[in-house]
């Protein structure tokens, strides 16, 4: 049975107001596919009964799974190339120069999904920044959705998903074939630790950051929610940090205090000078 | 830019080459090796050929082992597109000197995502 539009609506009122997703009117089709598999995860016969569940008493646990159905996770290991040869051409390099006093990097992916971003920054950092070695360099991933996040740390993946934009030298070194799947090497995969957060709701205390990967998590959110976020991550960026965006995200007309670098297509920002003065 | 398709299925061949096309890319063909190597030395400004494994008289390793010891071709780059998926198979291509490796099957998008690793966008670099 389809979704009637009451039934839309609530559904879309409480995505929004658990994870800050804007789900449109014309979004109908996409709602209804990712609840039918819900359905028999809960083991419910209908999308209207699970609906219906949403609105009884307890039904926190529903929601969480609810959002986390509804996330998108579309992902690739060194996903649009660019960003990542800004980090190591020109973002690491003056990093590295700029903390050579306390050998210390913190990176910050906020909407990680199932891993491919972090993991593509770490086996780059392995392979081509041996002078880290010796340093602290912390790696904290975290998404809104509990099942990326397993999916994440377990560092296994599909042929599909090590065919696209994973380089052919590291997956010989840092993989081990597993059946059909791939399976990220030890070493690689404790350089990351996972963690859930939800951006929208009130963030944990968090370290100083040097880089903060924010990339295609705003599409998502409406205006405030992205003034939010934005402002979110330049408190938590250090004054000569630097902010990555997806393709399709800018600050401008959100918030004034960013300077994009000039490296093509990498969507690289830092905060402006007169910001921190 | 040029590229060259190497595969012995025509099958193969057409959606590779309509992929390729779609990325901006001039697109020549060959079935196996050997006619693949002929091909190469009279068009050595090829920028990147597309390799299959299993072909009849010259085979995908033995065409990259040839490219890599002739050095006319030096700036061919060569990407496996297989469907050998075992470790061992990336390894020994990539020891024979192929720039990448795809595993059939495959997408344009990790088609595309594969020539951005070596910096190859063909005509438009955002058709992908």
């Amino acid at each position: 049975m389809s979704l009637s539009g009451s039934d839309f609506e609530l559904v879309r009122r409480v995505v929004y107001d658990t994870s800050g997703i804007v789900l449109d009117p014309g979004k109908e089709y996409l709602v209804e596919s990712r609840l039918q598999p819900l359905c028999r995860h809960e083991n419910v016969p209908s999308i209207p009964r699970l609906v219906q569940k949403l609105r009884e008493p307890g039904a926190q646990p529903l929601v969480t799974r609810l959002v986390d159905a509804m996330t998108t996770n579309e992902t690739s290991f060194f996903r649009d190339v660019e960003p990542f040869e800004a980090l190591r051409r020109h973002v690491l390099p003056a990093l590295i120069e700029a903390r050579r006093a306390t050998r210390q990097l913190n990176i910050w992916y906020a909407a990680s999904s199932t891993g491919q971003e972090p993991y593509s920054v770490s086996m780059m950092l392995d392979a081509e920044f041996p002078q880290l070695r010796g340093w602290i360099v912390n790696q904290l991933a975290t998404d809104i959705s509990p099942t990326v996040l397993e999916r994440a740390r377990a560092g296994r993946y599909s042929q599909l998903e090590v065919n696209r934009g994973l380089p052919a030298k590291y997956l010989v070194h840092y993989f081990t074939k597993v059946g059909n799947d791939w399976r990220l090497k030890d070493n690689i995969r404790k350089m990351v630790r996972f963690e859930e957060l939800n951006l929208i709701k009130a963030w944990p205390l968090l370290p100083a950051m040097d880089i903060v990967m924010l990339r295609n998590v705003m599409i998502y959110f409406d205006t405030e929610a992205k003034k939010r976020v934005l402002s979110g991550a330049r408190r938590v960026l250090r004054p000569d940090g630097y902010l990555f965006l997806g393709g399709a995200e800018t600050p401008m007309n959100l918030d004034d205090s960013f300077d994009r670098q000039p490296y093509p297509r990498a969507g690289c920002y830092t905060v402006k000078a007169t910001t921190l003065a | 830019m040029n590229a060259l398709i190497v595969d012995d299925s025509r099958a193969m061949r057409l959606l590779l080459r309509q992929m390729l096309v779609a990325l901006g890319f001039e697109v020549a063909e060959a079935r196996h090796g050997r006619e693949a190597l002929s091909h190469l030395q009279m068009r050595p400004d090829t920028q990147i050929a597309l390799v299959d494994w299993n072909m009849p008289e010259m085979n995908g390793l033995e065409l990259v082992e040839a490219v890599r010891a002739d050095e006319t071709l030096s700036g061919v780059r060569l990407m496996m597109v297989t469907t050998e998926t075992e470790m061992a198979h990336v390894q020994r291509a990539l020891e024979a000197g192929a720039d990448e490796y795809v595993m059939k099957p495959f997408s344009k998008e990790i088609i595309a995502d594969k020539l951005a690793l070596l910096g190859l966008s063909g005509g438009d670099a955002h058709a992908a």
